[in-house]
Order: structure tokens, then sequence, then C-alpha cells
């Protein structure tokens, strides 16, 4: 380990302060914090400090990640052999899923990657973590057939746009993630929905169909999947959203290690779970022929993309409100929108990216009204004062 | 009169190296320094020259901007050196000490008696206002303000800090004292905060006993506040430090300026880990026997909020009771930010597996943990702030300087101090005790 530090030391001397490489020391520190948590010690403030940073955080949500990115890349396999082929073995289902999916993953982390560290430079502060989960997250919702430089455009699109723009990590209104997606959706729509995206190669040979679940509620066809297949997430989608249990798996990692909000995921689901309920009864009584509306409110949790949306992209804490009341109420608008955009715009049938899209935009005011309670007491306070002075 | 205060919200540390609880005569210190800078937003104009003789409790200096704020010699001797900083700012005030303190005598008063203006006149007088300090700010109290209450916390709940049930033990009477006067300073009523389990001052006469539980900052005096007379604009709260009102009473019992000081030395580094009784501004080189700036770092003050000396400023600041000395934490740690490792060093985080072990006693050192970032994470400055604010939003108000928006956020209920466990916890490294100390004085030069 020593020789490491000493080597590492070495390499850095040209990139200290008064040398020739000053200005690039962000990016050569962002690799070197990588390999060691740096000698800082504290300078103002409280001489101790707690060991949890922003690395850490951000590993553990990576972390999260990784059931529903495994499951994604052998479901990836599954969905495509088993049409064309019917039995498919465990490892040839990942091993045809990484060739697809993991070079999404190295475009999305280089490109994203490249722009985060030209911006840390060019400000003059350190690499913020933030990308490590957006660049993940960003292929991981992607329909598997789209072409990488697709993904390159939607990257630069989230990145520049919706973050730096924006000031940088911490400062951005919008989930980057979703940003990527949405533009990509807008973009180039031909790749991003229809009925032969969601499994690899669909749209180029014959037999394979690729219609999700929701694609077809909309338009009205059979669905021959049952709840099980939707729970455990053998069913076509964006390549990490579709199984529930793994999406569970992670949200317990978020949960527990209270990296992730429990107010938002609970309130999430319980959102989505009234808004179907609602539909439910509505469709029972006044439209029986509407698929959508009397799809039962338990699958339309554990379909598409609500379950990934709820517990990964509206727990980004940035774009999410802050305070714990505010929580509760924007999780449960996110739910609750979801579905309903799912129901009234089968055109959009993946409601969770503009539901949640939408509550980031809203976030901020209800994060002000909640605020705003407490600053009323304050003045309250005042007010008595003079009364009685 | 008493009433419970439970606090849930915050986080006690527990941390290694506490004091044994004996109580010493510390070897007199050879000098003693009054730091000006522990005055916060205090000018000092100095009334003695370099080799004027000295009585304890003889003035030194006064607030420029008020002459009624004076600060005195703790000790008798010779005023030895002015040392200043840049811009020739007073950063110490070193006083040669003769062997036996002689001191500047005052006429006693009867406290029960005695007119509440003479009280306060001689409490000014005498040096003793510097012992008050003021809320909203955190400064040193204007002489001509009248409180509407004071505040007196017995009960220290930072991190291996002194105990004052323990140290106090042999001053209750002067206590007491101090008690009556501060009664006479404020038309309000006078809070003494006590541990709820083992106090001995729940049976202080002529104060509202606040019996305090929960963790820190429990026995910071901003949540009594915020529990029993929410600060407004425009208030004024005093507080003072509790062996400080046991000087303020002994002034009125013996006629005498006594500042002696208990100093708690703590933290693992500490060779000699005890409670020292010596006097204000002494010299930390004494009780810590040396200076090693590589290896340890020595605190004036607990670990959360104290100041750190070096060789060149070696004096124990004004208010402090503990001294604490811990390792430096200049050292890398590879791959340290994986989740659910290096789970010895203590994290209020769930990604570190030390939560698992709520009792033990963890090492500590001052190694950051990681580097400064934006503010990402969301929640857990508010786990740790029981007073009823929006921790993040005001740190967020400070930074831009939204005077409008720091005042409805309630600035005026907060001092560093009540950020120092957000200083700890926060994942982003802010440093939140400098950014509302600057919002503080930003409020000063703005609204007074």
């Amino acid at each position: 380990m020593k020789w490491i530090r000493q080597r590492l030391d070495k390499i850095k001397e040209p990139f200290s302060k008064g040398n020739k490489y000053e200005k690039f020391a962000p990016a050569i520190n962002a690799l070197d914090t990588f390999l060691f948590v740096p000698n800082h010690t504290t300078k103002k403030g409280a001489h101790v400090r707690d060991a949890v940073d922003l690395k850490r955080v951000m590993i553990t949500v990576v972390l999260a990640l990784v059931p529903a990115l495994i499951f994604g890349m052998w479901n990836t396999g599954y969905q495509y052999l088993h049409q064309i082929q019917g039995e498919v073995g465990f490892w040839e289902a990942i091993g045809y899923g990484a060739t697809k999916f993991l070079p999404m993953i190295v475009v999305s982390y280089a490109v994203g990657l490249g722009i985060e560290f030209a911006f840390a430079i060019m400000r003059g502060h350190e690499v913020n973590e933030g990308y490590l989960v957006t660049g993940l997250l960003i292929p991981m919702i992607m329909p598997i057939g789209i072409p990488l430089w697709m993904v390159a455009v939607s990257v630069v699109f989230a990145v520049v746009i919706g973050k730096e723009a924006f000031g940088g990590t911490g400062m951005n209104i919008l989930n980057p993630a979703l940003t990527a997606r949405a533009f990509a959706f807008f973009a180039y729509p031909t790749y991003m929905s229809g009925n032969t995206v969601w499994v690899s190669e669909a749209g180029v040979i014959d037999g394979v169909s690729g219609e999700t679940i929701l694609g077809k509620l909309a338009a009205g066809t059979d669905v021959p999947y049952t709840s099980m297949d939707m729970f455990s997430g053998l069913i076509p989608g964006s390549i990490s959203e579709t199984s529930t249990i793994c999406i569970l798996a992670g949200a317990l990692l978020l949960i527990l290690t209270k990296v992730g909000s429990w107010r938002i995921i609970f309130s999430g689901f319980i959102g989505a779970a009234c808004m179907a309920l609602i539909f439910n009864w509505l469709g029972g009584a006044y439209f029986p022929d509407n698929d959508l509306m009397n799809f039962p409110w338990y699958n339309h949790l554990i379909v598409g993309g609500l379950a990934f949306g709820v517990v990964f992209m509206a727990t980004d804490p940035v774009s999410a409100a802050q305070t714990f009341k505010g929580k509760w109420i924007y999780g449960f608008l996110i739910g609750l929108f979801a579905v309903m955009i799912r129901v009234f715009n089968p055109a959009y049938p993946e409601g969770i990216m503009l539901a949640i899209l939408l509550m980031n935009v809203f976030a901020p005011t209800i994060d002000h009204f909640v605020i705003e309670s407490n600053v009323k007491k304050r003045k309250k306070r005042v007010k008595a004062q003079v009364k009685t002075a | 009169m008493s009433k419970d205060i439970k606090v849930k919200k915050g986080l006690d540390l527990r941390f290694k190296g506490e004091a044994e609880k004996t109580l010493v005569d510390a070897p007199r210190s050879k000098t003693f320094a009054i730091k000006p800078p522990d005055f916060h937003s205090v000018v000092p104009k100095l009334t003695l020259k370099e080799g004027a003789k000295v009585l304890a409790g003889e003035e030194i200096f006064f607030s420029k901007y008020n002459k009624e704020l004076k600060f005195v010699s703790p000790v008798s001797g010779e005023v030895k050196e002015v040392v200043r900083g840049a811009k020739r700012r007073v950063l110490e005030v070193v006083i040669q000490a003769d062997q036996t303190n002689s001191y500047k005598e005052y006429d006693r008063i009867d406290i029960a008696s005695a007119d509440a203006k003479v009280v306060k006149n001689r409490v000014f007088e005498s040096g003793c206002g510097a012992f008050i300090k003021q809320r909203p700010y955190d400064v040193v109290a204007n002489s001509e303000d009248t409180p509407k209450a004071i505040y007196v916390s017995t009960y220290n709940t930072a991190p291996l800090a002194a105990d004052p049930d323990f140290f106090l033990q042999d001053q209750k009477e002067e206590f007491q004292a101090g008690i009556d006067v501060l009664k006479k300073l404020t038309d309000g009523k006078v809070y003494a905060a006590v541990n709820n389990k083992s106090s001995n001052f729940k049976d202080i006469k002529g104060a509202e006993i606040l019996n305090v539980s929960g963790p820190h900052p429990a026995g910071n005096v901003g949540v009594h506040v915020s529990e029993t007379e929410p600060m407004n604009m425009g208030d004024r709260v005093w507080t003072v430090g509790p062996e400080d009102v046991a000087i303020i009473g002994r002034l009125f019992l013996t006629g005498k300026f006594d500042a002696k000081r208990t100093i708690a030395v703590v933290g693992a580094d500490a060779k000699d880990r005890k409670y020292f009784r010596t006097y204000i501004g002494a010299d930390a080189t004494d009780l810590v026997g040396g200076f090693n700036e590589n290896e340890s770092r020595v605190i004036s003050g607990d670990m959360l909020t104290g100041i750190k000396l070096t060789k060149e400023h070696h004096y124990l600041g004004f208010y402090d009771n503990t001294l604490t000395v811990i390792p430096e934490g200049n050292n890398y740690r590879i791959f340290g930010w994986l989740p659910f490792t290096y789970n010895g060093i203590h994290s209020m985080s769930k990604t570190s597996l030390s939560w698992m072990l709520p009792k033990k006693k963890y090492d500590v050192n001052t190694n950051l943990n990681g580097e400064e970032r934006a503010l990402v994470v969301t929640g857990e400055m508010e786990e740790v702030m029981p007073l009823n604010i929006y921790p993040m939003q005001l740190l967020k108000a400070c930074m831009t300087g939204n005077i409008e928006k720091m005042e409805n956020l309630g600035i005026y209920e907060v001092i560093p101090e009540d950020f120092a466990l957000v200083d700890y916890v926060n994942t982003s490294k802010i440093e939140a005790q400098e950014i509302i100390r600057l919002g503080l004085d930003l409020m000063i030069t703005e609204v007074g």
C-alpha cells in the first residue's frame, strides 16, 4: 500500500499548486481519491468528522442497483434467446445480455464522466461523485435496441443542460438520468417506444416480438404474462426496470442504509396503489372495456418502470423534496401521476418518467409550503409578543 | 419550579479518552493570557502597556465600542507581552504571573438587599461582564441591555467534555450566589439546566430548573431557550457558563475576582487525563506536556467547537473547561470510501456498520474522512437538530446572504455551537459552524 501511495504522490507532483498541470488537479484528484481516502484533516469547525462521505453514499446506491443490473443483463438475453431457440442457459443469457448492455454502460460513463471532469477543471472544483449513479442509471432505463450514439447524445444533453447549466451537482432541478431518457424519448421516439424496441433484435428479425405489457394493454391485446412473471421480471421492458424483486432488494439496501428516503419509496407505492384502485373502481363501474383501467391495482405496481422509478429515481435527494413532510407529498404524487398518465394517455405508457420529472419541478414548491408553516409559527410568536408588550 | 426537557434528536458521540474524576491542582503556569479573539466582535483597547504591574481582577483592556465592557487579568503579575497578528490585531495579552495572587479588592455587597443597578454595575466594572454571552449572535453581552431571561447549563453533553456536576461540587455555595446575582440582572427568569439523571444542582434556589435528558446537544443552551422562551427578533437572552457563575458569586461573597478554572484534560492522546484546577487563560503546555503538532492536536474546548492550540499560541480559551488532545488524522486509507468498511471509525450513517455497536467507545482522529462536496444528501442534518428550524435551508440562506430568509428561518435562534453536530455528520463536509458564524456577522452589520 505504501508503495502505491508513493508512486501516486510522484505522479501527482506536476499537478500540485504552482506546477505545470495545476489546472488539471481535479482530474487527478478524482482518480486518487478513488484509491485512497485523502489525508486531509479538519481545518475549521468541528475537529472530528463522521466516516461517511459522498463517495460512500453514491457507491451504496450503485450497490443497490447491482441486482437489477445483473437481472437486466440476463433478461435481455433471455427475452431474445427464448423466442428464437426455446431453452436458454443462464450463462448464455447473461453472455448475450452483456454484449448488448456493457457497451451502453461504457459509453454512458465515458461520455458523462468526460464532461464532468471537463467542467470540474473549468470551474476549479473537485469532481462530484453523483455521476457514478447517473451514469449507471441511464443505460439501465433505456430500451435494449437503442444505438450507442443515441445513448451518448442523451448523456451529453442530460449532463450539460440538465445538470451543469444549473450549476452542477446539487443544483439541478431535474433528475439527470430521467432527463437523458426524456430527451431520447422525444428526440428518437421510434427507438424509444412502440412494440419492436423492447426485445433485442425485435425490429430486425421476424418472429421476435417485443411489446411491453402496458403497450399491449393500451393496444387492447391480450397479456400473456402472470402477475408472478411481472413480479420476477420475466417480461420485456427497459433493460433493468422489469424485475420488481431485484428492485425491492435494492430498495431494502437503500432503506436500511437510509441512503434512499423510505418516505418517498413508501408514499410512491401508496400513491400509485390509490390511483390504481380508483381506476379499478371507475373501470368496473363505468368503463368495462378499458383494459388499462381494469388492470388490477397490484399489477400496476409491478409492471413498467414504476417500481424502478420510485425506488431509484424519485429518491434522488437533489431533485426530490428536501423536507420530511415534503417527501411524503412528493412521493405520493409521483405514484399518483404515474398511474394517471399511464391510463389517461396510452401514447405515453411509461407514466413514471413524466410523473417524476413533473414532481421534480414541483418539489421546491412543496418544500416552500412545508417550510412556510415553520416560518408562520415564528411570525405568530413575534405578533403574540408585540400584543403582550 | 422545574420543567422537564426531553431531547429526542441529536447524537451522543462516545469516544475514548474520558478524564478520570479526580481533581488536582495544576502546576502554576508561569504565564497566563487573555485572548481578545475569544470575545467575538470585541475590538480591544489596551489600558496597560507591556511591563506594567497588574493585580488579579485589574482591567487590561476594554471594548472600543462599549467602555463598560472590561476585561481583567485572571492573575497578578506583570504584562509580559502583547501578541499581535495581521493588521496589528491583538491576539494575546500575556501576563507573567506572580507566585501567589494579589487581588484587587472590592467592598462586599449583600446580594439579597442590594439594588439591581448596583449589582449590575459591580458585575461589569469587575470584568465579570465578559462571562456573559448574548443570544442572538453569540457575542459578549452589552451592559446596556436588560435580557429577557438568563440561561445557565450545568449539563455538558459534548463528547468527552468536562462534567460540571463533578468540578463544581466544591463551589456550590458560590454557584448559588452567582445565580442570585444573575437574578438581579433580568426582569425575567433565570433558567438552570441540570442533568436529569444525576445532578447536584437540582436544589438551586431562585432559578427555574430545567431537567434535561437526551443526546447531545441536549446540554446546549440553544435547546433550552427554544424549549422555554423561543427567541424572537429583537429579543436579548444572556447565557453564562457554570463555572463562571461561581466566579461571579465569589466576587460578591469575597470581594475578589477569583478566576479559578477547572480544566478536564481528555482525549486519547492526553497523557494525564484528570481534572486540573488552575486560573483562566492558563498555559496549556503545562497540562499536556508539550506539543507535537504532526502527531496530535491540542484543542482548547471540546472536539466539536474548540480552538486548535499550537506551539506559538498555547493559552487556554477564556470560557473553556475542557482541553482535548486527539491524534491528527493525516493518513491515507486505501479504499476507505467503500461502504461497510473501516467500521472502527464512528459514523451516524448506516453505510457503516458502526451503528451495530452503540455502546462501543471509538477511536477518533482529525481526518476529514472525505472531501468537501456539493450539498446532496438531505435529512441527515435534521436528525441531529433538536431546534425547531430547517438546518439545511438556513445554511443555504446564510450562504447566499439572504437576510429576510435567514430571519424567517430562525437565524436569531441559533449560534454556531448549535450546528456543531451538523459539521460532524454532514456527508458533504460543509463547514456549517463557519457558515452560521458568517451569517450572524452579516446580521450584526445589517440589522444589529
